[in-house]
């Protein structure tokens, strides 16, 4: 049996703007369990990120309920969140998001320092490896090409040896080959490590490809 | 990885403005640590120099009492008479343990100091002079021959000045006399070093001033009899008793107002450049939002952000001590100079004492500050919220 990694019912989370309220994400049922490869689409401004966000224990919801590996996290702060989301959920960003003063090495290292994990080069080096880095492993951000530096950004996410991936856009700044490849780790990680992986992503071609689409509209789920 | 190497890295980012942060606190310190040294050195090389003195108490012409201190301390004494029958009368006094006569005469030498001219200061003496001074030592030589002897004996350096060795003449100018060298001090630390000494009777013929002095230094068998001593001697007409305690408290208060006016710009810099630390910090963490939202996603608590932020102010300021502590001794002759030419009064010796306690305490009150003045900036770090911040500069 499946363990259940996301369960929402009527998540809702509004934004207050000025006299106006916009529910950016509006009443959303969703359930994803281990395992799974789900992509998240639909035009800019649906609400994926905002979606991505509340799963990912990064803010707070507005309304509705929202367990994440079990736990209700709906009346939680940030305070609370950290300890949910810490070791247990790996972050990736459209701009890969590393710490320009770090090498690649040393970014995955400060994931499994913030987790409170081992950061033994040669634990480290297997995580680049699984990404494809290879030997680029003490180049700078700034010595790495984009999907480099989003594979690196993947093997930061895996060191903190998590039991979901949430991936904003991943291939947003990257080409139609990279974008591939990328995906093609996501895959392979999904596959051979039965990782749970979730992403958002305006790409249709990579959309196809995960085991899982769900659309996004107004902040509803349309299919 | 941890996150002394992280806060370390990140303060390398922006290196000229680490460097200047830092260079504004070493200042601060240097400042600091200059005058908390210049105050201990002080009150030391006084202290010194007045215990040097070997007597408790001055008997000398009426005038200003400060005036004629200062002057003793400079060199040996107003250039006011007193008559030597006072001295004659309380030299038996039961309650004196030593005491010494002194005649101190300067004369103008144009050739002094490579032709600039100067002052070049006498001052006779008489066998007791040694016995208050009993650590003085000669170098070479011996003491004069005789009461009258036609003779000299040279300070240290004024020896040095003057290029005379026993057995060498020296010219007193104006009064065109002739005198032999026939000892030289060792140095002594004290205004001593600069005086050309005669015997008092030599002094009070060739500076044609018979039975005159110009003041005599009194050492008590017991110090708690100062008081009373000073007060039976106000009888004399025509003199005035100072005590070497009263002189070093007068002196201190003298630099005492100096000494809050610079203790205040010391202040001052230190809260400069706490400003200017915050400063940095602030801007460096609002730069960094993005980084901190981001560090935050991948597991940071907010402790670790704080910790984070705290560490790097603390290098900052930690840095900033050990630098300004390294400025302060080497800066410390420089200091020095400068402090002896603008104080009133500066004995000789070491003015600016740095000890390894003082750096110690620098270090620390680095790390202190550090810690303080990190409070604020980790805190507005660490209460970032993660969303915003990640969506910050999107
Ligand atoms: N902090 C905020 N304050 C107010 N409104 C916000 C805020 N963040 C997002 N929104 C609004 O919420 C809605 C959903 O935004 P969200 O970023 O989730 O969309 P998205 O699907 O990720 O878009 P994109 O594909 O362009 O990334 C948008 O209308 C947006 O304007
Ligand atoms: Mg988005």
């Amino acid at each position: 049996m499946s363990e259940l990694v996301v369960k929402a019912s009527k998540l809702t989370k509004v934004y207050k703007l000025f006299a106006e309220e916009i529910a950016a994400v509006n009443n959303v049922d969703l359930e994803i369990v281990s395992g799974e490869f789900v992509s998240i689409m639909g035009p800019s401004g649906s609400g994926k990120t905002t979606l991505l966000d509340m799963i990912g224990c990064l803010d707070a919801i507005t309304s509705g309920q929202l367990e994440i590996l079990g736990k209700d996290v709906s009346a939680m702060a940030e305070s609370r969140l950290v300890k949910v989301r810490r070791g247990k959920i790996g972050f990736i960003f459209q701009d890969f998001s590393l710490i320009p003063t770090l090498t690649a090495l040393e970014n995955v290292q400060l994931a499994s320092y913030f987790a409170g994990k081992s950061q033994k080069t040669q634990k480290m080096t297997v995580f680049l490896e699984k990404v494809g880095l290879g030997p680029r492993v003490n180049h700078l951000p700034k010595q790495l090409s984009g999907g480099e530096k989003q594979r690196v950004a993947i093997a930061r996410a895996l060191a903190t040896e998590p039991k979901f991936l949430l991936a904003d856009e991943p291939t947003g700044h990257l080409d139609t080959e990279n974008s591939q490849e990328i995906l093609n780790v996501f895959k392979q990680l999904n596959q051979e490590d039965n990782l749970t992986i979730i992403v958002t992503t305006h790409n249709q071609k990579l959309g196809s490809q995960t085991k899982r689409t769900i659309y996004l509209q107004d902040g509803k789920i349309v299919s | 990885m941890n996150v002394v190497t992280i806060a370390c890295k990140n303060l390398k980012r922006k290196k000229i403005r680490s460097t200047l942060t830092i260079g504004g606190v070493a200042i601060a310190v240097a400042v600091l640590v200059s005058l908390l040294g210049f105050d201990r050195g002080y009150q030391q090389s006084l202290t010194g120099n007045i215990d040097k003195m070997g007597y408790q108490l001055l008997v000398t012409a009426k005038g200003c009492p400060y005036e004629a201190a200062t002057m003793m301390l400079k060199g040996g004494g107003g250039l006011r008479y007193m008559e030597q029958d006072i001295y004659e009368k309380i030299q038996n006094d039961a309650r004196i343990d030593k005491i010494t006569p002194q005649l101190v005469s300067t004369a103008y030498d144009p050739d002094r100091l490579e032709g600039q001219g100067g002052f070049a200061m006498y001052m006779g003496i008489t066998d007791s002079y040694l016995e208050l001074k009993p650590w003085s030592k000669f170098k070479s030589g011996q003491w004069f021959s005789s009461e009258a002897a036609e003779e000299a004996i040279m300070g240290y350096e004024a020896a040095e000045v003057e290029q005379r060795l026993v057995g060498d003449k020296i010219f007193i100018p104006n009064i065109d006399k002739v005198l032999t060298v026939v000892g030289i001090f060792e140095r002594s630390g004290t205004q001593d070093d600069g005086i050309i000494f005669l015997p008092l009777k030599t002094t009070q013929q060739i500076f044609s001033l018979p039975n005159k002095l110009t003041g005599v230094g009194i050492k008590l068998k017991d110090i708690q009899q100062v008081g009373e001593f000073e007060e039976d001697l106000y009888e004399e007409p025509g003199i005035q008793v100072i005590s070497m305690a009263q002189v070093r408290g007068t002196i201190l208060n003298l630099i005492s107002s100096a000494k809050v006016m610079a203790n205040s710009v010391a202040v001052i810099a230190i809260f400069i450049a706490v400003i200017g630390v915050v400063n940095t910090i602030l801007m460096s963490i609002f730069e960094r939002t993005r980084e901190i939202g981001v560090m935050k996603a991948i597991g940071a608590s907010a402790a670790d952000i704080f910790k984070l932020i705290w560490t790097e102010t603390i290098l900052v300021c930690t840095a900033g001590g050990i630098l300004g502590s390294i400025f302060a001794l080497l800066g410390s002759g420089v200091v020095e100079h400068i402090i002896k030419k603008i104080l009133p009064y500066a004995p000789s010796g070491q003015l600016v004492l740095i000890r390894p306690s003082l750096l110690f305490g620098a270090f620390v009150g680095a790390i202190i500050l550090g810690i303080i003045t990190g409070i604020y900036p980790a805190w507005r770090a660490a209460s970032m919220r993660p969303v915003e911040a990640i969506r910050t500069g999107e």
